[in-house]
């Protein structure tokens, strides 16, 4: 009979999973005990996790921003009509009563010439040139409203229809920048996803170095521990919460750090949007996102400590 | 308890530190292994710890054959045995409690059954005053009583001891053996590697003497003529 087993035994299996789970509570208060009592190390360690994480979430919020910015535009896509110079107001009220009854209109906004004229007067600030002019070179306006869930195809079907009426000069549905733009937020998209895995993984190499050398500087204790009948799993533990505590505490930081830097930008943007005139309002990480921020980065310092942990820890033996 | 049959245990680059030892200590017994330095006092400690294997021959310890015992296996073998070293393996980044107490931790005791051990363990080596104090404000006679009561302190059946008395003077390496003969008294089987020769005299304990690795002498070996361990010793 294994002396090992009846005293195993001993303790009642309910006994014995509580303090399973005290234990570890006990590892995690201790693992952060031990950063406690270490502070520049971790505050050091803690804070190049943070700045690492905070790239890739810089450039997220950056492009939700202009996503929620493009996604402005995507329901916008307003098709202009130039009229045709030689004919009248009258005329033109004429064509936009036409318009209306197309299917795929929801709304038209009739600009006249002078209308125009006194607008580009007001806000191009070229008066006095206008003034020489000898006739108002502007033609009349008609703004075309679709529908915000119609497709493109039936946004060009509308389009061709537009231009096909005699007194048009120009339809003109401005989509080509929009898909431009979206290529480029693709492009971007894809950017941080690069950067992001590649600032995971030097999390990773940073957490891993750091449990490293925290292995290596409690050597000592780990050699006793084995001495006295510590299994694996117990001598692994505090160093798994160990790099569990970095990896959150960094993406904290990285939040922090990423928040600040939104402060500091939205207020000359919210100046810029004033001088604009837009609608924009600048968005910043939801709840959702700082969970999601919060638990990859914690999950990285987990996976970080692990590979150290698995690396070094059964190197260690007594002699 | 702990049989050796033919024990030869040979290090890499080709040195013997044991040759074809046999040895057999019962349980509830208790023994000295002497010899000089480098006879392998140590090496017959650590095959029972299963810090080292045999080369050849079979070494059990409670009919476990310590040949073949799985990595996994090895922590809760090793939680039958308290090893005391001679240079104390104390924590030294925390206090004379935490330090008796983390053989039950890692048992995973509560905490109530835990301070009340490790009290009990303090007190019978007399340091339960000590408690709060940190190893290093100790003497080294006190800081081998705080590594005698982690030893003890989850009630081991074996208590191995490699020179407890190494860097003692005479009176406290008396305190110290004193502490070894209560226990066995208790019932703890209990082996001590020692050269302190004039103190295990004193001591009325049966020997055990290696020399370059072969054990020339053995009290407990009744076959052996004319190293009989005699009682009126």
């Amino acid at each position: 009979m294994m002396g090992a087993n009846i005293r195993r035994q001993k303790l009642a299996t309910t006994n014995r999973i509580f303090a399973y789970l005290i234990h570890h509570l006990q590892s995690l208060v201790f693992s952060l005990g031990k950063i406690y009592q270490a502070p520049t190390t971790t505050i050091m360690t803690v804070a190049v996790i943070g700045i690492t994480l905070s790239l890739p979430g810089g450039f997220y919020l950056f492009l939700k921003n202009i996503d929620a910015l493009s996604g402005d535009f995507r329901s916008s896509s307003q098709i202009s009509l130039y009229l045709d110079l030689t004919i009248s107001e009258k005329q033109a009220r004429a064509v936009e009563q036409q318009i209306k009854t197309f299917e795929n209109v929801v709304s038209t906004e009739f600009i006249s010439r002078d209308q125009s004229l006194k607008q580009f007067r007001e806000d191009s600030g070229f008066g006095k040139s206008i003034d020489t002019l000898s006739s108002n070179p502007l033609p009349h306006t008609i703004i075309v409203e679709p529908p915000d869930d119609v497709d493109t195809f039936e946004i060009k079907n509308l389009l061709n229809a537009l231009q096909a009426i005699p007194d048009v000069e120009i339809a003109k549905l401005d989509t080509e920048w929009l898909e431009r733009l979206y290529t480029i937020i693709e492009i971007a998209k894809r950017s941080v996803i690069i950067i992001t895995i590649l600032f995971s993984c030097a999390v990773l190499l940073i957490i891993g170095n750091t449990i490293r050398l925290d292995i290596q500087n409690r050597y000592q204790e780990i050699i006793v521990t084995k001495l006295i009948g510590g299994t694996d799993a117990f001598i692994r533990r505090p160093f798994l919460y160990g790099g569990v505590w970095y990896g959150m505490l960094g993406g904290l930081i990285s939040w922090l750090i990423v928040e600040i830097g939104y402060l500091a930008i939205s207020g000359p943007l919210e100046r810029l949007n004033l001088l604009y005139q837009s609608e924009l309002t600048l968005v910043t990480f939801s709840f959702h996102d700082f969970i999601i921020l919060i638990t990859s980065s914690t999950l990285l310092g987990l996976a970080g400590s692990w590979i150290a942990v698995a690396r070094h820890l059964n190197l260690i033996e007594p002699t | 308890m702990i049989e050796f049959h033919n024990v030869t245990k040979r290090f890499e680059g080709g040195y013997e530190a044991l040759n074809n030892v046999s040895l057999q200590l019962a349980k509830g017994e208790m023994a000295f292994l002497t010899g000089h330095s480098g006879a392998g006092k140590s090496t017959v400690l650590k095959i029972i710890a299963l810090i080292e294997k045999p080369t050849r021959g079979q070494a059990l310890l409670n009919r476990i054959n310590l040949n073949t015992v799985a990595r996994f296996r090895v922590p809760y073998i090793r939680r039958n045995i308290g090893i005391i070293f001679q240079d104390h393996q104390l924590l030294f980044d925390r206090p004379v409690f935490d330090n008796v107490a983390l053989p039950l931790l890692i048992q995973g005791y509560r905490r109530a059954e835990i301070a009340r051990r490790t009290r009990a363990a303090l007190d019978k080596v007399g340091l339960l005053h000590k408690e709060k104090s940190m190893p290093i404000t100790l003497s080294g006679g006190e800081q081998q009583r705080v590594g005698i009561a982690r030893a003890v302190v989850h009630k081991p059946m074996i208590l191995l001891a490699d020179e407890p008395t190494g860097n003692l003077d005479p009176v406290l390496s008396r305190e110290i053996m004193q502490i070894f003969v209560d226990f066995n008294r208790v019932g703890v089987t209990v082996m001590v590697a020692s050269h302190d020769l004039a103190l295990i005299d004193e001591l009325d304990k049966p020997r055990m003497t290696l020399e370059h690795g072969k054990l020339i002498l053995n009290d407990l070996d009744t076959t052996q003529v004319g190293h009989a361990y005699d009682q009126d010793n």
